[in-house]
């Protein structure tokens, strides 16, 4: 266990090292006016000047090696000169990250708390209108570009429920719609999924045994057929993150949460290119963690899955 | 493979069978022995069973995705027709009042005027803040999105077919795909689309770089797992020792067992990327304004959203937009549905 999760740990270090050099290589082809606020109004002298100070005229390998570097030994990402002037990005996160986390945290709960159940409720009365209008609502949660749902919830939800269309951390009415509506993927995510492996589990000769047996359909459900269709639903897990990832950039823009996602879209349009750097690697490893995540679920949860035999199947 | 053949005396035999199961014969009838016939024995080897015949057969019988095939390609048609219908405007160009001079703005929808050229004309949808016509602009966008749904689709499918064969069947790739599964895979798609298009000029062509950059080796791997399956199954075997091509083998033998997941996987291609469109339009990364794109329209109704009088600029995009998208969705599953052979026992 110990030896796989290492070596899991090993690869997702690499893989990341990766994607931060391609990232960090990328970048390096962008318009130099993404570091200086008042491009236009510098002269080339000055220009070279400052390009020298920020150690942006050095070879790129080198400087993606202090990069590396910096980042392991005094975490810092570099240095936002756009979106702020001089100062270090690692300090214009600080505050945003928690809060993002804690919204994720909460929309993932209130997914788990509502799309399991609905799930469950489809298994159990499925072909019925109860498992009809659940698909629907699936199909069209799924189908339908976040964007458009998004949207109207904050339309409606604060013209209709006289909720507020700003956030602000320290109100909890505020709170409401974007929780709710970040969690709406993953609902029917996870009730589609949880729906599908019921169903196909119910339907087995351990299922028909307990029946025989003589136990109620309640205990045979939740027991039986629930436990062992949660399992597969560890895979998931990582998608989950993802749609959460790019939820909150949608959510947080719209509702003005000074959080992660909407800084992303505000450094995007205002070019700060090591901002926009240091966003995208951090979202990539949110969402590679997601996958280390879920592949370690999946193994304590499922006893019959051997340790070294996955690989980040999805 | 027998698919072609179309025996209509199997059709007769098959019908006198169930002929006879519905009209209850009686034991005697049913159990009497008939001598042995060496032609009918011929007969029964020919199979007129067709895989896409029974897949329509199959499909034909979802009423809900027969009416959104047919929502689709009437939406698909009319995009291509509109321009070419009598008295309809350019969709970039800002129209102007003749008597005042000023633009007509922000129209509501079923307005009638009177055009600088002097003829009458009814603004069906209304027109947004530069007085264009979002009648003609809703229509440029559905179909430009619709156009990128279906390129993404499409390069997907060629190059994950291709890169798929290639890793399957030459084990000397194996390793570098798999790698490259490996860190492709673990790269969230819509942080590719955000740098991609951060980096380069705003344009279909990016979009469409951005978009198929890691979409194709989800469908390589796909591709690469049934090879590997089905690769070295005797009817391949006996295939290869008769000396048949490689190529043929994937042609003939391979591909056409994966033609339907490989179109189910086409058909969400094309809503997803429609959705990535809208979704980087909104962080400020989309096309320019002169090409209407659903993305477009919708991010110009967003702004306006908190006045209910102009809310028609953001509803009618929203509404073409969730028709298309949850189309291509289910005709897409239904399909998947009516392609597995499973489903074609009647």
């Amino acid at each position: 266990m110990v030896k796989y999760i290492a070596k899991r740990l090993a690869r997702s270090i690499i893989t990341l090292i990766i994607i931060v050099s391609i990232v960090f290589v990328l970048m390096r082809k962008m318009p130099i006016t993404g570091y200086f606020p008042n491009y236009d109004h510098m002269s080339p002298e000055q220009i070279k000047n400052s390009l020298h100070q920020m150690g942006l005229d050095k070879p790129v390998a080198e400087q993606l090696f202090i990069f590396i570097r910096d980042v392991v030994t005094k975490g810092s990402l570099g240095i936002s000169y756009v979106y702020r002037n001089q100062v270090p990005v690692t300090e214009v996160l600080a505050p945003k990250i928690p809060l993002s986390l804690k919204l994720g945290v909460l929309a993932l709960l209130l997914a788990l708390l509502i799309g399991l159940p609905l799930g469950t409720v489809m298994a159990q009365n499925k072909g019925k209108i109860v498992d009809k209008i659940g698909t629907a609502f699936i199909v069209l949660i799924q189908a339908v570009p976040a964007a458009v749902y998004f949207l109207f919830i904050q339309i409606y939800g604060t013209e209709l429920l006289n909720l507020p269309l700003t956030f602000k951390e320290t109100e909890a009415r505020t709170w409401i719609l974007p929780v709710f509506s970040l969690a709406l993927p993953n609902i029917s995510y996870y009730a589609m999924w949880l729906r599908r492996y019921m169903v196909d589990e119910s339907t087995k000769d351990y299922v028909k045994l307990a029946r025989i047996k003589g136990f109620s359909e309640r205990r045979i459900m939740f027991r039986h057929v629930f436990r062992n269709a949660f399992v597969p639903l560890g895979q998931y897990l990582p998608t989950t993150f993802l749609n959460t990832v790019v939820g909150s950039i949608y959510i947080e823009s719209l509702y003005s949460v000074p959080g992660m996602g909407g800084l992303l879209v505000d450094v995007v349009k205002r070019q700060d290119n090591s901002m926009v750097q240091a966003i995208v690697i951090l979202f990539a490893s949110v969402g590679i963690i997601g996958l280390i995540v879920g592949d370690i679920m999946m193994t304590l949860l499922d006893p019959r899955i051997s340790f070294a035999g996955k690989k980040g199947s999805r | 493979m027998g698919m072609r053949f179309k025996n209509p005396r199997v059709e007769k035999l098959e019908e006198s069978v169930n002929e006879a199961i519905r009209t209850k014969l009686s034991d005697e009838e049913a159990f009497k022995v008939v001598p042995f016939d060496e032609a009918a024995v011929e007969r029964t080897g020919y199979s007129n069973y067709s895989y896409w015949r029974s897949t329509f057969r199959a499909f034909r019988k979802n009423p809900v995705a027969m009416i959104l095939v047919c929502i689709v390609l009437a939406i698909l048609a009319f995009t291509f027709i509109q321009p070419y219908l009598p008295n309809q405007l350019d969709s970039f160009n800002s129209n102007i009042n003749p008597q005042t001079g000023a633009i007509f703005r922000n129209l509501e929808p079923g307005s009638k005027v009177v055009l600088e050229d002097g003829r009458d004309f009814t603004f069906i949808m209304g027109t947004n803040e530069l007085g264009q016509d979002l009648w003609s602009r809703l229509w440029g966008a559905t179909r430009t999105s619709l156009l990128i749904g279906v390129a993404v689709a499409c390069i997907e499918a060629i190059i994950g077919i291709a890169a798929g064969v290639l890793w399957g069947y030459v084990r000397q790739t194996d390793i570098i795909f798999t790698e490259l599964y490996n860190i492709l895979d673990n790269v969230p798609s819509s942080l590719v689309l955000i740098l991609v298009s951060y980096m380069m000029k705003p344009s279909v062509g990016t979009l469409l770089l951005a978009m198929s950059l890691t979409r194709w080796i989800g469908m390589a791997r796909f591709i690469r797992n049934q090879i590997i399956i089905i690769r070295d199954r005797e009817y391949n075997l006996a295939s290869r020792c008769l000396g048949t091509g490689t190529l043929t083998i994937i042609f003939r033998n391979l591909l056409p067992y994966l033609v339907s997941v490989i179109m189910l996987r086409m058909a969400l291609s094309i809503p997803e990327a429609i959705a990535s469109e809208v979704f980087i339009t909104y962080i400020g990364l989309g096309l320019p304004a002169e090409v209407p794109s659903l993305g477009n329209l919708i991010n110009v109704g967003r702004k306006l959203m908190l006045s209910p009088t102009l809310r028609y600029q953001l509803i009618y995009p929203t509404i073409i937009l969730s028709v298309v998208t949850i189309s291509f969705y289910v005709v897409g599953n239904a399909f998947s549905d009516a392609a597995d052979p499973k489903n074609h026992i009647n």
